[in-house]
This record gives structure tokens, sequence and C-alpha cells, in this order.
């Protein structure tokens, strides 16, 4: 059994919209991370993956539940206070609109070197600098980038900066929230790889997530499928793809195109009625590694 | 069959600080009246530009430098706006990539169908337009129209925004629809009920569509021919069986290979190599030749000619020249899925 990274346990989040109105974004969700695992989260927009992704980071606080990521609470102050430094390094998060997540007023080297500068850390390398042409040449871009702003750059190129600022702590946890959405396909292909390399070379482990189906089922070892804030099943790629068993699920499914213009036309789509989605049900373990939400049997 | 629209050697220059950009470079199809052509290329190959020069919305900055326009058997290339107001809506009309930011969010959903259809029949009795309005709802499937008519943008999901879109868009009965990625911004299971819709209209109506998108996976369900387009150009066209099962360009290898649905355990995704060309210097030979792993000498010299392969399937690339090495393509054929 391979070392557990991450564990979410009953993670819920809610927003408060006015004073009556709330919104359950993440509602009992749990799972675990293996250490060199990629985890994929799909759901559509609103299922509540992105509030996943920002309650393992800090970024907001659970309503309820518990985060335990190498058995530290990250919810408890003194526990979080005395690893600060340690969590704040190990994991690092990648935003899906590279637009908005890098300051536009700073170079390419600067944004690659500042949390290196912020954790004061002493570049292995020599200079900051020769650390961001390094982590730059990693991502695949030559130096010439180094002095660019991001205005200057494409989208591919604006996401590469991202993992190289990344990759520059040398993070264990990798969260990628939907990296690829809004890129060209043959653009979303490099990154991928790039993600992937991460991962083989330098058993980072990430937590993947996207709405496009077709890319999880080529990079992940595990996915998730979330609706309206309930994780409705998880389970090994293949197993997934291959015996889905929840009614979202295989409507989640059936919705993927498949670049074959004759099997495609005949294909039926499976609709799934929301009305009839439960979300009072429990996850239940049907094989191995296979839980999906169903009513409990009494 | 006659044509409702035909592009012929059609180029559209971009006036910018940096020099002139070819965004469009002698760009010649035909749409048959019924017929859904999708057109596929990278951001920034001028699959968007090419829309909007057939609608006449380019900026100021963009000049039509060549070639005809022929809409219905008229000559419109040389139209100007006011001519050009009398057939949008009537003859084509336009769906735009974002639906957040095409609807106006201070006016109610049914009143911007109404608005759609009156500025066309401006003497049309109240009941008449209210009648068409819920029509409309119903044709592009938002269900419960009565209810719905008085609600606002912000009510609406994504997908049903996208709807309402729709149905403004075919308020005139228009004989064209031009869709500008219109799937982009959902999600996968709304994606496939929009798709789906256009089918269900072009069956319905009779609409000939352009559908304009990036992603080969989602062109397969409903186009029957195939256009892709690379640095201003359109270097394949053909029916989507001819284009999936029987590529000729590499470029189209390249868009193919990079699906993840065709990459099933390898280890590495095939990329592209680069990234294309920005089109402000007049390229000299082929514009895909430096990305090209199959490129030959000639392509850096010369710019391929269209090579007929069927009569509906043709290619730019100088691997069908009869002298050219014979090439096995990397991927085709039915059972490569």
């Amino acid at each position: 059994m391979s070392e557990i990274l991450l564990d979410v346990q009953h993670l819920t989040h809610v927003f408060r919209l006015d004073k009556h109105a709330v919104i359950k974004a993440v509602d009992d969700v749990s799972f675990q991370m293996k250490k060199g695992e990629i985890l994929g989260l799909v759901g559509e927009s609103g299922s509540g993956k992105s509030t996943v992704a920002r309650c393992i980071m800090n970024v907001y606080k659970p309503t309820g539940g518990k985060i335990l990521y190498r058995d530290i609470d990250i919810g408890d102050k003194a526990q979080l206070r005395k690893h600060r430094k340690m969590l704040e390094s190990l994991r690092q998060i990648i935003f899906q609109d590279s637009t908005s997540s890098l300051n536009q007023r700073m170079t390419v080297a600067d944004i690659i070197a500042e949390p290196m500068s912020i954790h004061r850390m002493r570049p292995a390398r020599g200079s900051l600098r020769a650390e961001a042409e390094f982590q730059l040449s990693y991502v695949g871009m030559d130096a010439s980038y180094l002095d660019k702003y991001p205005t200057e750059l494409s989208g591919g190129q604006r996401q590469r900066v991202a993992i190289a600022r990344a990759l520059s702590m040398e993070p264990e946890l990798l969260v990628a929230d939907e990296p690829i959405a809004s890129l060209d396909v043959s653009i979303q292909a490099q990154i991928i790889n790039l993600l992937r390399h991460c991962n083989r070379e330098h058993g980072c482990s990430i937590l993947f997530i996207a709405h496009d189906l077709s890319m999880v089922e080529y990079l992940c070892d595990r996915v998730g499928v979330m609706y309206r804030g309930r994780l409705v099943e998880i389970a090994p790629t293949a197993e997934l793809y291959a015996n889905p068993r929840h009614p979202y699920t295989k409507a989640l499914l059936s919705a993927i195109p498949i670049p074959d213009p004759i099997a495609e036309r005949s294909r039926k789509r499976i609709d799934f009625d929301e009305v009839s989605f439960d979300r009072d049900g429990v996850l239940t373990r049907i094989a191995a590694d296979h839980f999906v939400l169903m009513q409990e049997e009494v | 069959m006659e044509e409702l629209l035909k592009i012929e050697k059609l180029s559209v220059g971009i006036h910018s600080p940096m020099g002139k950009v070819q965004a469009v470079r002698d760009v010649s199809f035909a749409l048959h009246p019924g017929e859904l052509l999708a057109i596929v290329g990278e951001s920034g190959c001028g699959k968007s530009m090419l829309c909007k020069t057939i609608m006449k919305l380019l900026p100021k900055s963009a000049k039509i430098e060549g070639g005809r326009i022929i809409a219905n058997g008229v000559d419109i290339t040389d139209y100007s706006d006011k001519d050009m107001r009398k057939l949008r809506g009537k003859l084509f009309s336009m769906i735009f990539q974002d639906p957040m930011t095409a609807l106006n969010p201070t006016v109610p959903i049914g009143k911007q169908i109404a608005e759609a259809i009156l500025i066309h029949e401006p003497k049309l009795p109240k009941e008449e337009v209210y009648h068409r309005v819920i029509g409309l709802m119903e044709l592009v499937g938002i269900p419960q129209p009565h209810q719905r008519y008085k609600l606002y943008p912000y009510n609406f999901s994504g997908g049903m925004r996208q709807r309402s879109i729709m149905a403004i868009a075919l308020a005139a009965k228009p004989k064209i629809l031009i869709a500008d990625e219109p799937t982009t911004a959902l999600d996968v299971t709304i994606q496939a009920q929009i798709l789906d819709l256009l089918k269900e209209i072009r069956t319905k109506l009779g609409t000939a569509t352009i559908l304009v998108s990036h992603d080969l996976g989602v062109v397969a369900r409903c186009a029957d021919r195939v256009a892709i387009m690379y640095a201003g150009k359109i270097v394949e066209i053909g029916t989507a069986e001819e284009v999936y099962y029987d590529p000729r360009h590499p470029y189209t290898w390249g868009l193919m290979q990079s699906l993840p649905a065709l990459n099933r355990g390898a280890k590495e995704l095939k990329t592209i190599p680069g990234m294309p060309p920005t089109l402000i210097d007049p390229t000299v030979g082929d514009a895909f030749a430096c990305r090209n792993e199959y490129a030959l000498e000639i392509d850096y010299h010369e710019q391929p000619p269209m090579f007929k392969i069927t009569d509906t399937h043709y290619a730019a690339t100088w691997l069908l020249d009869p002298r050219a090495p014979k090439v096995v393509p990397p991927i085709g054929g039915r059972g490569h899925v």
C-alpha cells in the first residue's frame, strides 16, 4: 500500500449569498490521494470541483469536514502555523485563466522566481534568474522569453509559465484547475504531455480538474465525478470508463465527442434527469476501488 | 445542386501597427442548401475572420483585398452597410461564441427574441409576435416558454442562453446560419445538446449551416463536410467521411493525432510542434512547412495548389503531386477509433 498524501474527509463548503440563501457548493466529499498519483476530478460547471481545489489549497476555509495533508490537519490553525512553510511550498496550484493568474506588470523571469524569493530559498543554480531560465527550459520555452511580459505571450505559453512557477518550488502536490480549457487542441496536448512528464519523472502527484473527459481518460490514474457538490462516483480510470454505474456518469460519458463521423452520428446520447438525482445517498463500494453514490440499503 | 453561398478566391487583410496581417488568403468554397459545413483550425487561423467577412462585420482596419462572395446568386462583395442590413437575419445570421455577452442583460429574453422578429416585420400585431416567440423558444428546446418569456438572461444557464441566441438568430428564418464556436464556453453534456439542436434545426428548417470549431471531435457529430483551415487558407476540404477516414494533409494528421481518443495507451500525445505563424510577413512557400515533419524542399519555395483527390475532396499539399515521395499517412481508415 503506497503512502496516502492527501485525505479529504467529509468536506463541505457553503457559500452564503445573502441573509437567507446559501449554496452548498461542496457537500460531504471524501476521497484520498496516494503519492505519485494523478487523480482527475470532472463535472459540469458549478459542480464544486474548483471549490474542492481551493479548500485543499487553503484558499477557502471549509465549512465542515477535514483535510489531512500528510496527516497534518490543514484546517487547524495551530497545525497550519507550525507547518506553514512546508505546506505552502509543497502544494502548488495552476489556475484556468492564465491571463488573470499572472501579474501583467511582471516579467516572466520575475513571475517564475517570485515564489522562491518569498520563501527565501537559496537558488541552487546561482541566481534567481538562472533558476527561472532552468524552469522555463523545463516547460519547453527558451531564455528569450525571460524578459517578456505575459501579454506578449500566447495562451499556451502563459499556461507554461504558470506551470513553471508552480514547479519552481518542486511541489509534491500539484492542483491543476482546468489548465487546458480555452486552449487549442494541439496546445492542450503539449500541456498534457508536460503534466504527465512531471508526474513520471518527478513523482509529483496531480489533482487534475477538467471537464474534458477524453483528456482525463488519457492522463489520469483515477477519476472522481462530481455533480451538484456531491462526489457521485470514483474509480480507476479504465474501470470508470468501461463500467460507469451512476446515471450521471453514464450521461457524461455518452456526451464525449468521438472523432468518427459514422459512429458518432448513430450514437445515442443518454440524458440525465436532474429531478431524479438523489443527493442523500452514501458513497458505496461496489468493486475493489470503485465507489458509487447510492441509497443505503437498510 | 445550386450553391447557396459561393466564396471565390477571397482574401482579407488587416492593417495593424506592426504591418499588414493576411488573415484570409485565397479561400474558395461553396455551401449548398441544407448542408452543414464545419470549418476547423487553431486559434488565429482566420476562421472567425472568414465568418465576419461573409457577414460583412469586419472591423474598420480590415479590407477585402480580392475575390468574390456570391450569396443566393447575387454578388455581395461590394454591398454597402445599408444593403447588408437587409440581408442580415434574413439571408444569413450568426451565433457567437460567448452566450454571456451576446445577450442584453437588461432586457427579458422574450423581448429580445421579439425584437429580432419586429425588425424584419415591423407591422406584425402583438399577439402574432408573441406566438412566434413562443414557437421559436419551443423550436430551440426551451421548456415552459410562457413562464420563461419574461425572465432575464441572468436567470438562464449557459446552455439556455445559447439556445436563446439561436432563437434570435433563427427569428427571420435565415437560409444560412453561421455558428462561430457555439459550444466552446459550454460543458460537455450541454455541448452535445447544442450540437444535436443544430442538427435538428437543419433537418426541420433546411437551414444551411457553417459551424466553426477548433475541435475535430466536436465536429464529427454533425458535419456533412469539413474544411480544415491553417494560416488563413483552406488546406483540406471534403465530406466528413473523407476527411476523417482518409485525411491527406499533414496538418489534418497533426490535428487528429493530438486528440486523446486516438492515443489510448500511448505514452505521449502527438503534438504539432511550434506555433501558427503570425501572418504579418507575406509567407513564401507553404505556411505549414516549418511545423511539418513531412515537408519537402519545394514547400519552402512555392505554395502548393489544391490537389483534387475525388470530386468532393481537395487538399493543398505537395505530397499529392505525382512526383512527391510516397508517404504513408500515420492515421486514417475507418477503424482507427
